[in-house]
């Protein structure tokens, strides 16, 4: 673990990076495909800051949650782009304020 | 006879129910042949008992059931019947027959007929219950009893509001005697053990000696009672108003009966009263305080049915004067002679505001004498016996009235000399309504004569309260009998000349017009004296100042629920927040995912501010 040390600040900056723009995606977008997408960026952030932080402190811990999360993202996937295709059916767009059925 | 006494209250009684239930399916005719049948046949049969207790002298004590049974209070529905209790029945249901007959008449157009006399007929069955009670609870059902009739017949005319207010007022003002009467019960049963009224008054004879404070406190919360019921001073308000009812109601009610179940309540419980002299004293003092201040009032009066309502109130005040100074037996004398004349007063006054088209004002009244011959008559005859003018019913029984107060120690003069003053200013009101009633110019034409079922009573009456001063009252097994003496001649003759003069002085002022007293009543004292007399002496303003008002401002003050304003303050605060947090409830996902963000950050910079110490 020599030649490329980067030191574990950088990848937990790019890590809330990412884990803000999953959630700023989440917030403004309004096609479901969009905001699956979002999330997965979000896990995956979530996902890097694990697999950084059990190479700092050289624990296996850190890739163990990693291999969890991935297949709580592929679980996740699969549900959501059952229930994208569910939504198309039945409402005709992918718009999610449209398919918004709570009264306010 | 003795063994069924209780027929007589139930007659009426079974009357009144069926009137009740029944009376909007009969005819007029029926409705007062039950009304006046059922109280004439209790007279029948008192007649009959008293022709039985004049014979064998014999006190019956009669007990029919036991009402309740309580941890050792078991007061029964039972009744006692001595001379005291006969004159009440006769005076009740035979003064009440009279005033029922003189009621199918002045009633008949009223379309409550047989309410009136359901009404009417349930009076006389709490008021004999009242008198024959054994116990002082069921007399205190008969008192209340009377008390609810009086107030359902003053209020009888209900469409209108101000008799609706005089039937309260009579009702609530009596209500504050009741109440330190029944606290009076309860003191003597708590004592005594007993409230049987014979029982009791050995029994406190045997616990207490002359003037212990226990039988004074429970002999002053009695006199209360009988205060309020009797129109005394300080609770008198409510007789004047309680007018506003038929005129034979006040005659039977206001005048002949109830009024004076006070006095009778003294009367039957005289043997607590002698152990409590300054209670007597009390009384006497009430007594002769309230006929002055009602007389003086009776003298300024122009509505005919408040002179006689302001007269029955002395009257009253002479009983209890009576009643003070131990001369039990002229008290019910007084109460007995009373009944008769201003019954027949009452009746008369009902005739001429029956064909004068309800007017009450005497002064719009005048020349009488000649249009009414019958109603002028009673009017004589009953003002003569009111006035005390000798050979009148009225004159035996005021007279020995005074003559036994002013043999009393040391107060015994005074209160004569107050009694023979309160003794002129009835005769001169009294007479004052006779002459400008029945004299001088007419200026209402009367519009029809009495009918037969009016002239009876009124003539019946006139033999009574003439002849009704030679009656001997079997009541001297009752009360304690007194040493007998008699005060000097001097005294009986001024006694006897007194109203006399009062006569003349009325006649002066008001039929010859020799006397001229506008000057007198125009000047300034003059006037405000006579306003002064006229309201009461300002009684009724006092009260209203001092209860009335106070109350309705409080009643006011309350009526917007103060206490509940700081339940309400919690609503409200509940209310804002829930607006506030129901906004936020919009139902849009975005907004939700944002706010959890801005939340987010929140608590990592607060978490990250807070831990930099620490790190």
């Amino acid at each position: 673990m020599d030649g490329l040390n980067i030191p574990l600040n950088h990848i937990l900056l790019v890590s809330s990076l990412l884990f803000s723009i999953g959630m700023l995606g989440l917030m403004i977008r309004r096609n479901i495909i969009f905001i699956l997408m979002s999330l997965e960026v979000m896990l995956n952030a979530a996902a890097l800051a694990f697999v950084a932080a059990g190479a700092h402190w050289g624990q296996p811990d850190g890739q163990v949650v990693f291999m969890l999360i991935l297949t709580v993202a592929a679980a996740e996937v699969a549900v959501g782009l059952g229930l994208v295709l569910q939504v198309q059916k039945r409402f005709k767009t992918l718009d999610m304020d449209r398919a918004n059925r709570m009264q306010g | 006879m003795s063994e069924t006494i209780w027929i007589i209250p139930l007659i009426p009684l079974l009357s009144s129910v069926t009137l009740m239930l029944f009376g909007s399916r009969f005819k007029v005719s029926q409705i007062g042949a039950l009304g006046v049948g059922s109280v004439g046949m209790a007279a029948l049969l008192t007649l009959l008992l008293a022709a039985e207790f004049m014979q064998n002298q014999q006190v019956i004590q009669l007990s029919l059931w036991t009402w309740m049974e309580v941890a050792g209070f078991a007061p029964g529905i039972s009744f006692y019947f001595d001379g005291l209790t006969l004159v009440m029945m006769s005076v009740i249901t035979g003064v009440g027959f009279l005033i029922h007959l003189f009621s199918t008449e002045f009633m008949e157009k009223d379309p409550s007929y047989a309410r009136y006399f359901a009404y009417l007929n349930m009076f006389v069955a709490a008021m004999l219950v009242l008198v024959m009670a054994d116990n002082l609870l069921l007399l205190y059902l008969g008192w209340e009893g009377v008390g609810v009739c009086s107030y359902l017949l003053v209020g009888f005319w209900y469409q209108h509001n101000a008799n609706g207010h005089a039937a309260r007022k009579a009702f609530m003002v009596t209500r504050i005697g009741d109440t330190a009467m029944a606290l009076g019960l309860l003191l003597l049963f708590t004592e005594l053990g007993t409230l049987d009224i014979q029982t009791m008054v050995g029994e406190a004879n045997q616990t207490w000696q002359v003037g212990d404070t226990v039988p004074l406190v429970a002999c002053l919360l009695l006199v209360c009672g009988a205060v309020g019921k009797s129109a005394q001073l300080p609770l008198h308000t409510w007789l004047p108003d309680a007018m506003a009812g038929p005129t034979p109601v006040s005659a039977l009610i206001h005048a002949a009966t109830m009024v004076t179940a006070g006095v009778y309540l003294i009367a039957r419980t005289h043997g607590l009263f002698l152990l409590a002299p300054t209670a007597m004293t009390v009384v006497a003092v009430i007594g002769i305080t309230t006929s002055l201040m009602a007389a003086f009032t009776a003298l300024m009066q122009t509505d005919i049915k408040r002179i006689l309502a302001y007269s029955t109130i002395s009257q009253i005040g002479y009983m209890f004067l009576a009643l003070g100074v131990g001369a039990w037996s002229a008290g019910i004398f007084h109460l007995m002679t009373h009944a008769f004349f201003k019954a027949l007063l009452f009746l008369g006054s009902g005739a001429i505001i029956h064909c004068l088209h309800h007017e009450h004002n005497i002064f719009k009244m005048g020349g009488l004498r000649t249009r009414m011959p019958v109603t002028f008559w009673s009017f004589m005859i009953g003002s003569a016996a009111l006035a005390a003018l000798p050979m009148t019913s009225g004159f035996f029984s005021k007279d020995q009235i005074l003559l036994q107060a002013y043999q009393l120690p040391d107060i015994g003069p005074g209160l004569w000399m107050a009694g023979l003053l309160g003794a002129l200013l009835t005769a001169i009101y009294s007479f004052r309504l006779v002459f400008v009633v029945f004299f001088g110019k007419a200026n209402t034409e009367p519009d029809k004569d009495t009918g037969w079922r009016m002239a009876v009573p009124l003539s019946v009456l006139c033999f009574l309260a003439m002849v009704g001063g030679w009656f001997m009252i079997p009541v001297t097994e009752v009360f304690p009998v007194g040493d007998g003496s008699h005060p000097a001649h001097w005294v009986e003759y001024v006694s006897i000349s007194v109203p006399i003069f009062g006569v003349l002085i009325a006649y002066l002022i008001f039929y010859s017009g020799r006397l001229k007293i506008d000057g007198l009543a125009n000047s300034g004292l003059g006037k405000s004296l006579g306003q002064f007399w006229l309201s009461g002496w300002g009684i009724d303003w006092l009260y209203d100042r001092l209860f009335v008002r106070p109350y309705y401002g409080l009643a006011n003050l309350l009526k917007g629920e103060p206490v509940d304003a700081i339940y309400g303050l919690i609503v409200a605060l509940n209310q804002t927040f829930n607006h506030w947090l129901s906004v936020a409830q919009s139902g849009r996902m975005r907004w939700y995912l944002a706010s959890m963000v801005a939340g987010l950050i929140l608590v990592i910079t607060l978490a990250a501010n807070l831990s930099e110490g620490v790190l």
